[in-house]
């Protein structure tokens, strides 16, 4: 049986919000930006009018200010957006109990099962796209297709405010002749290496043997021309539906460029306890610990090690942390951002007792920090510090379990 | 057109809907609401946000007040130089 799949994209999200708030900036170039005080300044995202004038993603605050001079930056409100990205999948789980989020502000809806009732893909997808806009003042595209990937493409077809469809008779026709880079987990790496290989369309990889692409691309190259040929079967989650979870990572740049070891050891001490927090949060424990580190030149470099025993505790995250940092940083060379990540996850049940010291002594540390998590819920991340913390306020100062914006958390869907 | 915010009395029913009946303007007059005729969540264009809308009867005209359920607060859409 065919499904009818529908992928909703809020147009432009955080900054439609902004001028939904704002209606004094409608129709004036807006960029939502980090602040440029703590070196977070760039464009976060951008209304139309600030598209039109070429500002992009990512842009720092003068490149956008020279490409449109009369720009008004807002800084961002992520409460607000979460709340409005709860609001839109309240609307979206009116027409099905199959929701699945892809970040904030998009979703996938299987919608197969309610044509009976609400009528077809393209009138469940115009139905939302009004819903959404009398009841949160924001538009949205939606793609309607047979599968995930061609209903995501289908949203990125057209903007803002449009339903696009892609029908599987036509497919073809409407998919085939886009550039390879639009399909999704195409990269800019895996275009330009489909590129040298001269093949720039959907259609030009879906019409090249399978076992090439392989040999490309390995096993994901396999994944992508099942995709440009339509053959995507993976399915739409359920609400509610957990998603599993890959890793744990959080990263900051710092207010200031860091050179010395001792203040680089405060900002992965704050990382460490935030990672190892969330991993008891979500009953987690890690086997391998990454870090992550950009210079003042952008130049931007990750490595990871394996622990001796899967560990939970912030100390033994933050020990090999440190470790790699020496192992891999030139000392002197300044610093503009550190990340710490917690990998090869486990669920903590399964966990065996050891005679090892090393593991019994991180085993003790858990223990302290279970103590230490219960009174932070109470009381605030501020309650109990480090005494490494009080060295330096301006790099103790960062609290990443409570600002989203440093929020890293990597997931995996399970199939 | 912006936005006021305003005091509102209102009844919490024991299905959790709540009704307003009262609200006052800051210059202390208090208006009793005579009928609320629809209650939807829609999105204020002209003042900015969006809540669930009442649409009020209040001494013999239609007005749009907005319980904004996410600061918690009510709000009426006014003209600028009001």
């Amino acid at each position: 049986m065919e499904r009818t799949i529908l992928h909703c994209d809020c147009n432009n999200f955080y900054a439609s919000v902004e001028c939904l708030y704002h209606p004094e900036l409608r129709g004036i170039p807006v960029a939502v930006a980090g602040d440029s005080q703590l070196r977070h300044g760039i464009v976060l995202a951008k209304n139309y009018e600030a598209k039109k004038c070429g500002v992009k993603t990512g842009n720092p605050l003068w490149l956008a200010r020279q490409l449109c001079p009369n720009i008004v930056f807002v800084r961002p409100h992520f409460d607000l957006y979460m709340n409005f990205s709860k609001m839109c999948r309240e609307i979206y789980s009116q027409y099905s109990d199959r929701v699945e989020p892809y970040g904030l502000d998009e979703c996938w809806i299987d919608v197969t099962g309610s044509t009976w009732l609400f009528g077809s893909g393209a009138a469940i997808a115009n139905s939302i796209r009004e819903k959404i806009k009398s009841e949160l003042g924001i538009t949205i595209s939606v793609g309607v297709s047979f599968n995930k990937v061609f209903s995501k493409l289908g949203s990125d077809y057209k903007k803002p405010d449009a339903t696009t469809i892609i029908p599987f008779n036509d497919f073809r026709k409407i998919v085939w002749p886009l550039p390879v880079s639009s399909l999704l987990f195409v990269g800019r790496a895996t275009a330009s290496l489909l590129e040298r290989k001269c093949i720039d369309t959907i259609g030009k990889l879906a019409q090249t043997d399978r076992r090439y692409v392989k040999d490309w691309l390995g096993k994901c190259g396999e994944t992508l021309w099942l995709y440009a040929n339509g053959y995507d079967t993976s399915p739409v989650a359920a609400i509610g539906e957990q998603p599993v979870i890959k890793s744990i990572g959080n990263s900051t740049t710092m207010p200031r460029d860091l050179i010395n070891y001792d203040e680089m050891k405060i900002t992965l001490m704050v990382l460490s306890e935030s990672v190892a927090a969330r991993l008891r949060q979500h009953n987690l424990q890690c086997e391998t610990v990454q870090i992550s580190i950009r210079g003042t030149d952008l130049s931007w470099i990750e490595r990871q090690e394996k622990l001796a025993a899967p560990c939970c505790d912030s100390t033994t995250i933050y020990l090999k942390a440190y470790e790699l940092l020496k192992k891999h940083h030139q000392n002197g060379k300044p610093v503009r951002s550190l990340g710490v990540r917690a990998c090869n996850l486990s669920l903590r049940r399964f966990d065996q007792m050891s005679f090892i010291p090393s593991v019994q002594k991180s085993r003790s540390h858990e223990a302290v920090e279970e103590v230490l998590d219960n009174l932070r819920s109470r009381f605030g991340n501020k309650i109990v510090q480090r005494g490494i913390m009080l060295t330096d306020a301006a790099l103790s100062a960062l609290d990443p379990q409570t600002n989203y914006h440093n929020l890293v958390l990597s997931t995996v869907h399970s199939q | 057109m912006a936005k006021k915010y305003i005091d509102v009395a209102a009844h919490f029913d024991t299905n959790g809907q709540i009704i307003p009946i009262i609200f006052w303007w800051d210059n202390g007059k208090c208006y009793r609401i005579d009928r609320v005729t629809e209650i939807r969540r829609a999105a204020s264009l002209k003042a900015g946000g969006t809540g669930i809308r009442y649409t009020c009867r209040i001494l013999g005209k239609n007005r749009y007040l907005y319980y904004d359920d996410y600061a918690r607060k009510w709000f009426v859409e006014i003209n600028e130089n009001f």
